[in-house]
């Protein structure tokens, strides 16, 4: 008997399988992620989607009986009552509880069900995604360099010593010159010796030694091992481009906003951050709440704590200026910033906000996203509310002034979470051009 | 360890639920004393792997054997097989173990060391021994070759992957797997296959293609005029040997348009097929020689001490829910438990030939009181399959004792009908009707290559005969024969022939196809 632990066997044996089951799905998977993805809370991609395909394409026919009609007869175990000759009313659909053949009627089965991982779910959900043609994929180098061999060079630390290189150095040398070896001169020694012994040829005697002489000065002259001969390995700093992009979340927190519109940016902040975390090997995040002033928070700060003031936009794209001015320079980041808001913006303020969006942030960003948030009235209010809720807000107007053809920016009103989804894939959508 | 120590009631062979590696050697020592001392067993060398639960369901998807090629549909069933354990619908099976020598049985870490030592007897030595001796798995498989064929099979058809493209090979493997069932021999070939041997031909057979080939034939002109074609269509008429059931067969050789790697292709999943033919015909039989080989085993190490009484009621339990079969009416009922029979006629051929009454002794003249209950279970186990094993040994005993009764049910009048229980008058009946549930041959629609209009369209015709009116499933079918038309390459016709009377039922059509033939 033999007995073999196979627990450590790499792991995804299927998975080889399972891609070829998602390409063999695709259509239906693609459209599966979609119909789901309006539906789902972006907390949910973190743990996947089970989503459900019809079974079409991905069915394995073969030829088989169907599952009714004909005549059949059917062994079953449990007889309590019956009798030879006696009648049972037929169960209701197909094969019914004599049946051996199958399920009793193929509806069941016409939808397949499966866990989508959270990779596979957002690979399929961001397929067509792309950032807008204008990407520059800044090259900065900084903190990474890897080392890399580079052949051999004469000086180095000693820990990076080669010796084989070096010995066969030495080896060479030796040979050129011809340094004595350890033998030779033992040979020498022991034949003086026998002759001192015996006493007998004094000539060969004064040759042999003058001979020892010359070869220990020559040993003495020629090291065995000489710094010529040293060889250290090389290794050359190769940089490394890092493609890095830097997102700000820019928000109104003010009191107009309510909990539903907080939680709608949210979702939208999540959701390119993940898209932006696909495409650059690094992406740091700034978050930028305002009132009537405008600050640099943490994430916690930024979503949950509460604020009262006015509303002043310029603020926030002032900070926002400042901060990249500070850390992130704009030929070393790629810069994206999300903005959500309800829409309000102080009267004063809108020539400003403008002014500098147009003229300093747009030319500094790879792009910018405005998104307003408002409320979700179900059926319309009508009345006061819902003549508000048609009419164009301020900070809309003022940035549609901004968003001439051409422009890095995008503006979306979004008013649910269902939305979310549709407004983040029509922003980015391959063809897209800016709106 | 001597008989004195395995007698003294300290020598549990282990104790506690958790195993390991020491545990499990003494478990399999003690078991295969008996195995080989009191059952007479005859085995394979065994080799038993431990894996993880996720190693079980990568098993599963892949139809149980350690490799094989790759494919969508395997996928496919992972995924299911997964939705359905992570939702805890399904529990995984204890054990897998596989037709091959040395014969492996997957055992996994989750199991309690009784669930080990019951996996190890029942499936390293109950299937083991089933595997070895069964005529129908000495006759068709080649436990020896196996591995390496799956191992050539996956390299061949990833190499066709990279050379031809995923989708063409996606493609004839879908078409192959469709007509898997209509892809075996079902009678005796004159040798035993060795499937090393089947290897070695192929790549001899490509080595002189690629040292014959010669450009300059092409260039040869040939005779003009009719008296060639003629001469082809005979020829090939006559290499056609029509009639033909096994489809995938008839298509490997002698369809038209084939790329010899496509060819190749069917090859393997035919082998495969064929592979899993005996499995297919002896579920009964193999899980009640398993079920048998286990129960007597655990029996026996509680009986000699070797195992102790709370190892021994969490295997009753587990066995006994095993073998569990639910009576038609109950909704757990689906079809009647191989185990449950298989297990219950065994122990029924030892009641028999131990305390036979005289109902045996009509019914079993030959073996009623023969009083060597190994002996002839192991005859059973060597010469039968299914549904000659129901046939020759069911006793009115276990019939009355499961109360089976036979009902039949026909579309064509109002109500069902009960055509016979377990008494005088319907043992044989029942019987009879039972073997035949488990027969293949009858399972299976008996579906044959019949024609090719070779003179014409080369429209390749199929017949399928009609047992008591059941049709084929009308939708699955046309897909299957849409596959045939894509390996065919020509239009292809399923005539549905009721048995008796030849009575056409039903014709499907489907049109010529060259989706896979570039």
């Amino acid at each position: 008997m033999n007995i073999i632990d196979r627990r450590l066997n790499p792991k995804g044996k299927s998975l080889a399988n399972r891609q070829r089951f998602l390409r063999r799905a695709k259509e239906q998977i693609v459209k599966a992620v979609r119909d789901s993805s309006g539906k789902r809370n972006i907390q949910d991609i973190e743990n996947g989607d089970k989503i459900s395909i019809s079974t079409g394409g991905v069915r394995e026919p073969s030829f088989h009986r169907s599952a009714s009609g004909g005549l059949r007869e059917h062994v079953v175990p449990g007889n309590k009552e019956f009798v030879e000759g006696d009648t049972i009313p037929r169960p209701d659909g197909g094969g019914g509880r004599g049946g051996s053949e199958g399920a009793p009627d193929g509806e069941g089965e016409d939808d397949f069900r499966f866990v989508l991982s959270r990779e596979e779910f957002l690979d399929i959900f961001m397929e067509d995604l792309e950032l807008p043609d204008l990407v520059k994929q800044k090259i900065k180098q900084t903190e990474s360099f890897s080392l890399h061999r580079a052949g051999y060079s004469s000086s180095g630390s000693p820990s990076n010593l080669n010796l084989v290189r070096t010995m066969r150095n030495s080896l060479s040398r030796r040979i050129a010159l011809r340094r004595p070896k350890p033998e030779e001169i033992e040979r020498l020694e022991q034949e003086i010796s026998d002759l001192e012994a015996n006493g007998t040829d004094d000539d060969r005697l004064l040759e042999l030694r003058g001979e020892l002489d010359r070869q220990m000065r020559r040993s003495r002259l020629i090291p065995y091992l000489d710094p010529v001969d040293v060889r250290y390995n090389r290794f050359e700093r190769v940089p490394r481009p890092v493609a890095q992009a830097v997102m700000f979340c820019l928000m109104d927190v003010s009191g107009s906003m309510t909990e539903h519109m907080k939680d709608l940016a949210k979702r939208f902040f999540i959701l390119l951050f993940l898209f932006l975390k696909r495409r650059y090997r690094h992406v740091d995040i700034v978050f930028i709440r305002h009132t009537h002033e405008a600050k640099e928070v943490d994430e916690e700060t930024f979503f949950y704590s509460a604020e009262t003031g006015g509303t002043v936009v310029s603020t926030a794209l002032e900070e926002m200026k400042r901060i990249i001015a500070d850390r992130y320079p704009e030929g070393d980041w790629n810069i994206y910033a999300a903005q959500a808001s309800d829409g309000d913006n102080m009267s004063n303020d809108n020539a400003k906000s403008a002014a500098l969006l147009e003229n300093v942030i747009l030319p500094m960003c790879q792009y910018f996203a405005y998104i307003e948030v408002s409320q979700d009235y179900e059926g319309g209010l009508g009345g006061a509310l819902g003549a508000t809720l048609g009419r164009e807000t301020d900070l809309w107007r003022t940035y549609k002034l901004v968003a001439k053809p051409g422009a890095p920016i995008a503006m979306r009103k979004v008013r649910t979470r269902r939305e979310i989804f549709p407004v983040f894939r029509e922003l980015f959508s391959r063809e897209t051009a800016t709106t | 360890m001597s008989m004195q120590m395995l007698d003294s009631p300290n020598q549990l062979i282990y104790e506690g639920a958790d195993w390991d590696y020491d545990k499990i050697k003494r478990a399999y020592d003690a078991i295969e004393r008996i195995a080989f001392d009191e059952m007479g067993l005859d085995i394979y060398p065994n080799q038993i792997e431990v894996i993880t639960a996720e190693q079980m369901l990568d098993a599963y998807s892949s139809i149980g054997m350690p490799l094989m090629y790759k494919h969508w549909s395997f996928g496919k069933h992972f995924a299911q097989d997964e939705t359905m354990y992570r939702k805890g619908l399904r529990g995984l099976a204890y054990e897998i173990v596989i037709n091959s020598s040395p014969c492996i049985s997957y055992i996994m870490e989750e199991n309690s060391m009784t669930m080990q030592t019951l996996v190890i007897a029942h499936a390293a030595f109950g299937h083991n021994h089933f595997f070895k001796n069964n005529n129908l798995f000495r006759q068709w498989t080649d436990a020896k070759g196996i591995l390496d064929y799956l191992e050539f099979a996956k390299t061949f058809i990833l190499k066709c992957e990279e050379r031809y493209g995923h989708q063409a090979v996606e493609r004839t493997l879908d078409a192959a797997h469709a007509l898997m069932s209509h892809g075996v021999h079902r009678y005796p070939r004159k040798q035993p296959l060795d499937l090393r041997e089947e290897q070695k031909r192929e790549d001899e057979r490509q080595e002189y293609n690629r040292k014959m080939y010669n450009d300059l034939w092409r260039t040869v002109p040939t005779k003009p005029g009719v008296k060639e074609a003629v001469s082809a269509v005979e020829n090939r008429k006559a290499l056609l040997a029509l009639p033909e059931e096994n489809i995938l067969y008839f298509l490997e050789k002698k369809a038209p348009r084939l790329h010899q790697w496509q060819r190749e292709i069917l090859r393997i999943v035919r082998r495969v097929a064929q592979y899993f033919y005996p499995q297919k015909q002896t579920k009964l039989m193999n899980e009640g020689c398993a079920t048998y080989t286990h129960y007597y085993i655990m029996n026996r190490l509680h009986q000699k001490g070797l195992m102790s009484d709370g190892a021994y009621l969490e295997f009753l339990h587990s066995h006994t829910s095993v073998v569990f079969q639910p009576n038609f009416d109950d909704p757990r009922f689906s079809g009647i438990n191989p185990y449950a029979i298989g297990f219950a006629m065994m122990e029924d051929i030892e009641r028999i030939a131990t305390k036979p009454t005289d109902e045996d002794r009509q019914w079993f003249p030959d073996f009623a009181g023969n009083g060597d209950a190994m002996g002839t279970l192991r005859e059973a186990w060597a010469n039968f399959r299914d549904e000659s094993f129901v046939l020759q040994y069911l006793s009115p005993h276990l019939m009355r004792k499961m109360r089976m009764f036979e009902v039949r049910n026909d579309a064509s009048e109002p109500e069902m009908m009960v055509e016979a229980i377990h008494n005088e008058r319907g043992y044989r009946k029942l019987r009879k009707a039972l073997a035949r549930q488990y027969d293949i041959g009858y399972l299976e629609p008996d579906i044959q290559i019949v024609d090719v209009d070779l003179a014409g369209d080369r429209k390749l015709i199929l017949q399928h005969r009609v047992i008591n009116r059941v049709l084929l499933d009308e939708s699955d079918a046309r897909a299957v024969l849409r596959h045939i038309a894509n390996l065919w390459g020509y239009e292809v016709m399923l005539v549905e022939v009721d048995a008796t009377t030849d009575a056409v039922l039903k014709e499907h059509t489907v049109s010529a196809s060259s989706l896979l033939l570039s």
